[in-house]
């Protein structure tokens, strides 16, 4: 597969992930695979209701889909572990999207509880991706913890404003050699291309195809979006600077 | 008897002896569900001879849509 992104065994051709949330009918959820081109998926894990004869959002996602189940909900470490494992017993495999928050207001994660953790579930085998604040020295540790890709936030989930923390992701895109998954805030294609054209590795998106107009025509400008983005990255942008440089000659006018 | 299901307090007849015998009750039964019985993971083969006991506390989670 050329180009492909290596993650926990795998080999994926798609570098745009897509969540299942907000849409609003789970019927939709392989039509936006399929739009998106996407191989990998979140869910969340909740209590079952009794009263409620909620179809389970497993029974919506074709099967070669890699599922990414988070962790939402969590407020602690043990909170996040205790969740893994009962997605893990599932038989649903072993990757998992951490994700420890306790801010109401912005959804910005816990990095401390997030590396903690990590560390515990990666030495347990899982294939770990923690959603995390752009921060170079918890991106290491995350690194040193095992996690199998680190995954920064744009932006607040949900918020749809973009690469707030751009400089902050190029930071981690350098320096810490893992593959760098942008996760939340993105809204728009070009917010996606300009990640990728950055080096980001992949990026997750759910809000933004979830509550468009038109969920499965924005899926597939994600998707192009995504891909363009990445080869643009791979073909190498040309020098950024201050003043013109003319793209045609400066010698030999017609009446000079 | 009585359980806490997904931590409300819920009083059953003696006929629940098993995890299997609470899952096929109308309001858990053909459902996909991961079973936690006091904090530990209880697999599918195992439902039919985890005998409960008063007090247990059960958790029944599945998956739902989430980014």
């Amino acid at each position: 597969m050329k180009d492909a992104l290596h993650i926990g065994g795998k080999a994926l051709s798609s570098r745009l992930f897509i969540g299942t949330g907000k849409y609003s009918r789970n019927t939709l959820i392989p039509e936006v695979v399929a739009a998106s081109g996407s191989e990998v998926i979140t869910v969340a894990l909740r209590r079952v209701d009794p009263s409620s004869r909620e179809e389970n959002v497993l029974n919506h996602i074709p099967p070669h889909m890699t599922l990414l189940p988070n962790t939402s909900g969590a407020r602690t470490a043990e909170e996040a572990v205790r969740i893994a494992r009962l997605a893990r017993a599932a038989g649903m495999g072993n990757w998992v999207k951490i994700e420890v928050i306790n801010d109401q207001r912005y959804l910005l994660p816990d990095n401390l509880e997030t590396i903690r953790a990590t560390e515990i579930l990666a030495a347990e085998g899982f294939v770990v991706l923690p959603y995390m604040s752009p921060d170079l020295s918890a991106a290491l540790r995350l690194r040193d913890a095992g996690a199998a890709a680190v995954m920064p936030l744009g932006a607040p989930i949900g918020s749809n404003r973009g690469l707030r923390t751009k400089e902050l992701i190029g930071i981690l895109i350098e320096e810490t050699g893992l593959p760098i998954i942008v996760d939340a805030g993105i809204g728009r294609p070009s917010e996606a291309a300009e990640a990728m054209e950055m080096g980001a590795a992949a990026v997750l998106l759910n809000t933004a195809i979830a509550t468009a107009r038109d969920p499965l025509g924005m899926a597939e400008a994600f998707r192009g979006a995504v891909a363009a983005g990445r080869q643009a990255y791979l073909a190498g942008l040309g020098a950024v600077r201050q003043e013109a440089e003319a793209s045609s000659p400066l010698t030999g006018f017609l009446n000079v | 008897m009585k359980l806490y299901i997904n931590g409300n307090e819920t009083r059953l007849g003696e006929a629940c002896g098993t995890l299997a015998d609470l899952l096929s009750r109308p309001e858990w039964k053909e459902r996909r569900m991961i079973v936690e019985l006091n904090g530990a993971i209880v697999g599918k083969e195992d439902y039919g001879h985890v005998t409960l006991a008063d007090g247990d506390r059960v958790e029944l989670v599945h998956f739902v849509g989430g980014g």
